[in-house]
């Protein structure tokens, strides 16, 4: 569903993303992890088309995403930092989304009531905490019923009940078929979620594997002791 | 009208400051009417504080507002939206707005005193510098990140083009005043908007008699039809290319 080819992007002379492939097809359920600033947010807003990179190409649906908007409506985004406009109230925000992409998809908004968000939706986004600012963004990439799912850090700033909310939303979104692309440093959580790894470091991928293949070569039943393991392999090399 | 662009022109008119620059003009412009017993003496006074405070709220304000909506904009492009489309809605939202405060504040009492030709023209300069100056605050935001170097430039831009500009050319004129280049400064005015703006609207209040031989070369180029019609062009082109470079590098811009 996303092949991306080559992708290079530099900020100055940091170079980000260094000839990045990967591809994803539906149905799978992706983690993205990797040590701070190894590019996982860079690589995520490349296909988003928020940052265009400096080489290469990315097509969704076997199209190329340069110069096209629309498949967006297939993708939810949910950021790391959810940024709105201040002055604006939960409510309105949602109305506005709605009215501009005035969709005629059913709308999904389980996520509206079980973060029981109507009950804020006279306040304003400025007031917000940042857990709540993440409930609405949570609700926001959901709301359209996207064939795509994109979360960075979902679950950072939620407590543990909206967390398991979350969770629950993504296990049965992933049920229907959905690409779903998540990166998190909280590993342990992610042990029932995902079928497939993709790690970076410094802007290349260096692994990019299913959970049972990780499983059998390291010999490791959680991801995160899995993980560890490949890593401290690398370093005595 | 799209959608996006409702929601700004919404914004902008809940926002007290676009409520107080449309009273500040508006009593501005009533009562310099009524203290002048004729209208042309009016338009000449309304002229010059026009040309003052219009160009500075429509910079200030919209470089302002432009680096405020970065979250709204951030929001807007993770939806299946179009980026130039994005840049557009803004562009047309706030110069919507504020030519509305314009024709609100001056407009209706420039109609009201004046329904003459000049008052017509004086009211079509204000839209158009109110829109230069827009445009020019697309590029002073779009230049750097930084929100405070951005008001910077925009503030500096004005400071140019409202008063240092006067000053280098009236410079130039004494350092050159033995040469003739009264025809070469004709082609000079073009590079500011305001001083285009405001040549334009003197050649026709018939104060140019006061300017002296440069005025005579000016009534010869702007007071014909032709004249008038290359200076309103060249004011659309401030409009256009300004806005054009910011919304060339907008579609570039990593968010």
């Amino acid at each position: 569903m996303i092949e991306i080819n080559n992708i290079s992007k530099s900020f100055g002379k940091l170079k980000v993303l260094n000839n990045v492939n990967l591809s994803c097809k539906k149905g799978e359920c992706i983690a993205l992890i990797g040590p701070n600033g190894c590019g996982k947010t860079t690589l995520i807003k490349s296909i988003l088309g928020m940052v265009i990179p400096t080489e290469g190409t990315i097509k969704f649906k076997e199209e190329y995403i340069s110069k096209n908007y629309e498949y967006r409506q297939h993708i939810g985004y949910m950021p790391q930092i959810g940024r709105y406009p201040d002055n604006m109230t939960i409510g309105q925000i949602l109305e506005m989304i709605k009215e501009i992409r005035r969709s005629d998809v059913q709308l999904d908004e389980d996520l509206l009531h079980q973060f029981k968000l109507k009950d804020l939706f006279n306040k304003r986004m400025s007031t917000l905490s940042g857990g709540t600012t993440q409930k609405v963004s949570a609700t926001l990439a959901f709301l359209f019923n996207p064939d795509v799912l994109i979360l960075d850090e979902p679950t950072a700033g939620l407590d543990p009940l909206a967390s398991e909310i979350l969770k629950e939303k993504i296990i049965s979104e992933k049920q229907k078929g959905k690409l779903i692309l998540i990166t998190s440093h909280l590993l342990s959580e992610l042990d029932d979620l995902i079928t497939q790894i993709i790690f970076m470091q410094e802007g290349v991928v260096q692994f990019h594997k299913t959970i049972e293949d990780l499983k059998s070569s390291t010999g490791e039943e959680k991801i995160s002791k899995a993980i560890a393991n490949i890593l401290k392999g690398r370093n005595n090399e | 009208m799209n959608r996006i662009i409702k929601f700004i022109v919404l914004d902008i008119l809940k926002n007290k400051i676009v409520l107080v620059y449309t009273i500040i003009l508006s009593i501005l412009s009533w009562s310099v009417f009524s203290l002048e017993d004729n209208s042309t003496k009016g338009l000449l006074t309304l002229l010059n504080v026009i040309l003052l405070t219009v160009p500075l709220v429509s910079v200030v304000f919209s470089t302002i507002y432009i680096y405020n909506s970065s979250e709204f904009i951030e929001l807007l492009l993770s939806q299946p939206i179009k980026r130039s489309k994005i840049w557009w809605s803004l562009f047309f939202g706030l110069t919507l707005s504020l030519l509305l405060s314009f024709f609100i504040g001056t407009g209706i009492p420039i109609l009201f005193y004046a329904p003459s030709d000049v008052g017509i023209m004086m009211l079509l300069v204000g839209f158009f510098i109110t829109t230069v100056f827009v445009s020019i605050a697309f590029l002073s935001s779009i230049l750097t990140r930084d929100k405070a170097k951005g008001i910077g430039i925009a503030i500096m831009l004005w400071l140019f083009f409202a008063l240092l500009f006067d000053g280098l050319i009236l410079f130039l004129l004494f350092q050159l005043s033995e040469y003739p280049i009264e025809k070469m400064m004709v082609g000079v005015t073009a590079f500011n908007p305001i001083d285009l703006a405001r040549i334009l609207i003197l050649l026709h209040l018939d104060v140019s008699a006061m300017m002296g031989y440069t005025g005579a070369i000016f009534k010869d180029f702007f007071g014909t039809s032709f004249g008038i019609f290359v200076a309103f062009f060249i004011l659309f082109l401030w409009v256009i290319i300004p806005f054009w470079i910011s919304l060339l590098k907008f579609n570039r811009k990593d968010l």
